[in-house]
Formats: C-alpha cells, structure tokens, sequence
C-alpha cells in the first residue's frame, strides 16, 4: 500500500501538464492545477521521505513486470530526501513566476505554454530520482532536458535563441554519449537494472569497467557542468526568465550530481575514478570561481559561482569515505535552496533596477531593504558566513578531506577555503556595487534626481517576495535543522556505499 | 555472442560523419550530425542483443528468438530522436528568421573577452613594430627612450 505513493511524484505532474495543456486559454485554472500538483507532490515527498526513513527503500513493479524485466521506480531515502527538496523549490518558484506572470501580463513568457512544460520538468527531475533502471533514467534525462530547451528559449527572441542553441548542441551531445554508454552497458552485462548491474558489472574486466564507468561519467559530466565541460553554462541559463534560470540552475545540475552519485556509488564502487573526480573537483572549484570574478553581470556571476560549487560536491563524492559522501549530500541540499533563491533574488534587482548589469545598478539597499535582506542573507549563506548551512556544509567537507588524508584531499580543501573566499569576494562586490553605493543618477552628478525616482516607484509584486522570502527562509532554517539532516546524509552515505539495502530492496531474494 | 562486422563498421562511420556534422557552425548541419549520431547509437544498442526470430511467443523457441529489449530501447530513442529533430529544425527556422542566417554565434560576452585577449596578443607585436621605429629616431636623437610616447606623438 505504501508504495502506491512512489509513482505519484512522476504521475501527477504528467497528468497536470496534460490538464494545463487542455486549460490554455483560462490562466486562472491553470495556476490552480499547477499549484495542487506541486503541492501534493511536496505532500507525497515528505511523506516517502519518512516511509523511507522508518522501513527502508519502497519498489514499485511499473505494469507488474517483475524486476529484470520490467522497470523499477525506487524511492530510497537518498531519492526521497531530493524529491522534498525540488518539490520545494520547484513549488516556490512556481509560485513566484505566477506573480511575475500576473505582474507582467503574457509579454515575454507566453504562460499557456509555461505550466505544462514546468510540470514536464518536474516529472522528468523526479523520474530521474526515482528511476531504477538505467534507461528509465536516460529517459528522465530526456524529459527534463526537452522541456528545458521549450522554457530557455520562451518567446523566441533572437538572444534566446542564440543562448539556447549552445544549450541545446551541448545536451543533444551528452544525452548521445549517455544512451552510447548504455548501449555498451547492456551488450556488456545483458541488463539495465540498476541494482542487478551492481552485481554483474563487478565481474567485468577491470579496462571494459573503466570504459563504461568513463562514458557515463562524461555524460553526466557535462549535465552537472563539471570543469572542462562547464562551458555552456554561463552562456545559455542568464539569458532566460527569472524563474527559469533559478530552477534549472538549482535543480537541473544537481540531477546530474545525483547521477553521479548513484551510479558511481551502486554501479562502480572501490572509487577508482576517486583521483579523477578530485582534480576535476578542484579545477572545477578554482576555475568557475575565477570566472564569477571577472563577471560584470549578476546572472552571470551567479552562473559561474554555480559551475565553482559544483566542485564542492564532486569533492565529497571523490573521496569516496562516508564522511565525505554525507557532506556532499548535504551540500547538494544546501546550494538546491541557495542558488535558487540567488536567482530569484536576482530576478527582483531586475525588476527593481532595470538591469542586472553592475554598472548600472546602485543604492537599493536604500531603496528596497526587503531587497536587500533577500539577496546579502542566502548570498552569505553561498559564501559560507557561519552559521549558515554553506558554512556547515563546507565545513563538513573540509573535515571529511582531512579525514581522509590523502594528499589530493588536502589540495581540495585548501583549494575549497580558496574558493569559499572568493566567493565572498564576488558576492561582496555585488553587494557593495548594486545595494551599497550610491544609486546612479546621484554617482553622475544628481540631474534632478528623476534617473534614480524610477526605481523607487516600482513595486514588486508581492508573490515573487513572499516566495523569495520563503526560500531564504527555508535556507536559513537549514542551520536549525543542521543535525538532523547531517544524521539523514550520513545514513544516506552508508546505505550507498554499502549498496546491499538498495539491491536488497529490488530482489529480496537476491539479484539474479 | 560476437557482434556483426557490417553492423560495426557501419556504426564506426554514422560517428564520424555525425561528428564531423556537429562540429559545423550552421544549425542545419548540427541538426543532420544529432540525426546520424542518433542512428548511430540505435545500430549500436541493436548490436548489443541477440540475433534471431522475431520474439514472439509461440513463432520460435526461446533459444532463437532476437532479444526484445534493444527493439524497445531504439523505438524510443527514435521517438525521442524525432522530437528533437523538429524542435532543432524550429529553432534553425526561428533563427533564420530573427537574424537571416541559422548559424550558431558565439556568446557576446565570449566575444568580448577575446576581443580583449586579442588586443592584449597584439600588444607585443605592435611594440616590437615600435621598438624599430624607436631605434630609428633613437638614430636621429628625436624623442629617445619610450617606445610608446614616440607612438603618440610623432615627430614633427
């Protein structure tokens, strides 16, 4: 009975998408579906999240086709705990566009359109999640990807199209290596049952493992914008609507972290590529903060401190150490929330100040102190200020490479602390050229005062700045639940790298 | 189970022209690159399962049917194949549009720092160019010493 709950978070949106899609013409109802099937799926989330917790990971059968045979959707607790997390986020950014969208009229996000392919997505993330079977997983991939290329270019204007056409080149080569390397996955092992190919994939030869482990590594490489394939990252996402760029830069990355984290845990173990994904985990820390650095637009700046913490959580994974795992976990947790309510935050300083181009910005602080509070709070919590969940998350991380001892750990947390004070630095600069200074009309002279009047007419709808407020909130309340959630991901942690609940969980009998 | 030697080659050389497409600027061509790269890996999963009748139960037995799942598979990376193919073509059509060519630009701020790279490159070799004049007017005791004043203010 309790596993009836496992194919809702896949099923539902499916279903809404197909309600909005048949509603197009009554935005009013369509906002209603949206918001129930989010809602619930949060609902449902949690509650998995807890059945998951008390009696271990639920299977479902899909159509009843016993396990090799048919596909298997797998809630176990690490799932469960991501499915909360981008019901979350996936809700308060639904909520917020439905402000921008009521705010703005139909102008530039074509909202007909917006619902289903939103709710598409969140199938597609929480198929990812949920999926136990590799080409279910591709397919989750598909799904995700599909309707992200439909919500990066809304609108079709020529800088959109131009940002998603690198967008979409880039996913179209990945998704290809990835179906690639399952194609070879299963003329290798004759299956694509996760929990049947941690058995068989164990007695291949040493090189075709490396080979198979290699692809899907790559594939996933350039999904979770890990360094040297981060590059399309900060060109295509700024360029989209607010909530748009927020929710893929908090969700859709950290799909392909979670990717990594299954597959490396369940389908590699003994962290052979544990040296590999340090490097590329400092590379990707140092060179994406660099990069924010340089930045002279917010977006943009936040798309590379995006690319620079993807590296903490490769970090985590390439050390393959409990610890080590636990806090990764809880990172992708932590930066979820931020890096979304960054973006969202980001999304207000537009619509406040025109622009989101440095130079053009200035004394919001003093304009909009609700603003603000919005962006310094999670903005801080990015750059790890104690005692956010970025402090305790890196925290945990730099513990877990001393642990462990190595001497590539100990260049990973000195290069961490490096990054960590960059980011303070980038985020700082933002802070001190856009909120603190004077505002621009008053820095070239003061004529008359009406440049900088403008901004303080605007009012921001009050949705988007609840559903802001609520994330920031929810990000700061990490902090309190700090201790739990370290408990959870260390669970988490163990439950992976010992690999016998999740196949236990799919054949009680044993693999066959 | 030794894979088909046609099937192999065949699928070797949809990679390479895949490849080689996808590395072409215009959108049209990128697109026909994914189509034969798509195609490509749909040989390949085929490749993977067992050759024989067609598995249907009842047709033939279970030793020499053609294994079922790689079918399933390639119908739907087809069909997702398909759906990427139109969603390309409308982008290249919407960029054909917008700017009257379907060729993929780079991004502007990318621009812009190569700009600066560029003029940084250029940097040395423009003072080497000033270094020569400079000896020359050194030569004709005008304006010694800075490569770069001599640049600015020519000599009467």
């Amino acid at each position: 009975m309790m596993t009836a709950l496992v194919p809702l978070p896949v099923v539902m949106p499916l279903l809404g998408a197909a309600l909005t899609l048949m509603l197009a013409r009554r935005p009013n109802a369509q906002r209603v579906v949206s918001l129930t099937v989010l809602g619930a799926g949060l609902l449902v989330a949690a509650a998995l999240l807890v059945l998951t917790s008390l009696h271990g990971p639920l299977v479902v059968e899909v159509g009843g086709w016993t396990a090799p045979l048919g596909i298997v959707l797998v809630a176990d607790k690490f799932a469960a705990l991501m499915l909360v997390v981008s019901a979350a986020v996936t809700l308060a950014v639904l909520v917020y566009s439905i402000g921008q969208g009521l705010a703005d009229g139909d102008e530039e996000t074509p909202l007909s359109v917006y619902h289903p392919t939103y709710l598409v997505l969140t199938a597609g993330v929480t198929t990812a999640f949920l999926s136990g079977d590799l080409f279910n997983l591709y397919v989750g991939f598909e799904i995700l990807l599909v309707s992200s290329y439909v919500l990066l270019t809304l609108g079709g204007t020529e800088n959109r199209i131009r940002a998603g056409t690198t967008y979409v080149v880039v996913s179209l080569l990945s998704s290809i290596i990835f179906l690639t390397a399952i194609g070879l996955v299963y003329a290798a092992t004759g299956t694509l049952n996760l929990a049947q190919l941690a058995g068989r994939l164990d007695v291949l030869p040493e090189n075709l493992r490396l080979m198979l482990q290699g692809m899907l590594l790559l594939a996933f490489g350039v999904k979770a914008a890990i360094f040297p394939l981060s590059a399309w990252l900060p060109d295509s996402y700024p360029t989209a609507p607010a909530p748009v760029t927020a929710v893929f830069a908090g969700l859709l990355t950290k799909v392909g972290v979670y990717a990594i984290i299954r597959t490396e845990t369940l389908l590699f173990p003994g962290g052979r590529t544990g040296g590999l994904l340090l490097a590329a985990a400092l590379l990707t820390m140092l060179v994406g903060i660099l990069g924010a650095i340089a930045q002279s637009d917010i977006k943009r700046l936040l798309s590379f401190t995006l690319v620079s913490h993807i590296g903490y959580m490769l970090f985590g994974v390439g050390l393959t150490t409990v610890l080590g795992l636990a806090a990764a976990i809880f990172y992708v947790v932590h930066h979820i929330l931020i890096q979304t309510t960054l973006f969202l935050a980001v999304g207000l300083v537009e619509r406040h100040g025109g622009s989101t181009v440095l130079d053009r910005l200035g004394g919001l602080a003093r304009v909009s102190p609700l603003l603000g509070v919005l962006f310094l709070v999670p903005a801080l919590n990015l750059a790890g200020i104690p005692p956010f969940s970025g402090f305790l998350g890196k925290t945990g991380l730099l513990q877990a490479g001393a642990a462990q001892g190595h001497p590539m750990a100990w260049a990973l947390v000195a290069g961490g602390l490096l990054t960590s004070l960059l980011t303070l630095y980038a985020v700082a600069r933002v802070w001190n050229l856009a909120f603190w200074r004077a505002p621009r009309a008053e820095r070239e002279g003061g004529d008359g005062g009406d440049g900088g009047g403008r901004s303080s007419v605007v009012t921001l709808p009050s949705l988007m700045v609840t559903s802001t407020a609520a994330l920031v909130v929810l990000g700061v309340g990490l902090t309190a639940v700090a201790g739990p959630l370290f408990d959870l991901s260390g669970a988490i942690a163990g439950d992976l790298l010992d690999r016998v609940p999740y196949v236990r969980a799919v054949f009680p009998g044993g693999a066959p | 189970m030794t894979p088909n030697l046609t099937y192999v080659v065949t699928v070797g050389v949809l990679f390479a022209a895949g490849v080689t497409l996808l590395l072409e600027r215009s959108l049209t061509r990128i697109l026909l690159g994914v189509i034969l790269l798509g195609n490509g890996v749909n040989l390949l999963i085929l490749t993977g399962g067992n050759a024989g009748a067609a598995p249907i139960a009842g047709l033939a037995g279970q030793e020499r049917m053609s294994d079922p799942l790689p079918q399933a598979m390639i119908l739907t990376a087809i069909v997702i194949t398909l759906g990427m193919t139109a969603f390309l073509l409308a982008m290249a059509s919407r960029t054909w549009l917008l700017t009257g060519h379907d060729e993929v630009q780079d991004d502007v701020e990318d621009r812009r720092i190569v700009r600066l790279a560029e003029q940084d490159a250029d940097l040395p070799d423009d003072v080497d160019a000033l270094d020569d004049i400079n000896d020359l007017n050194s030569l004709n005791g005008v304006n010694g010493g800075d490569p770069r004043r001599t640049h600015v203010t020519e000599p009467p």
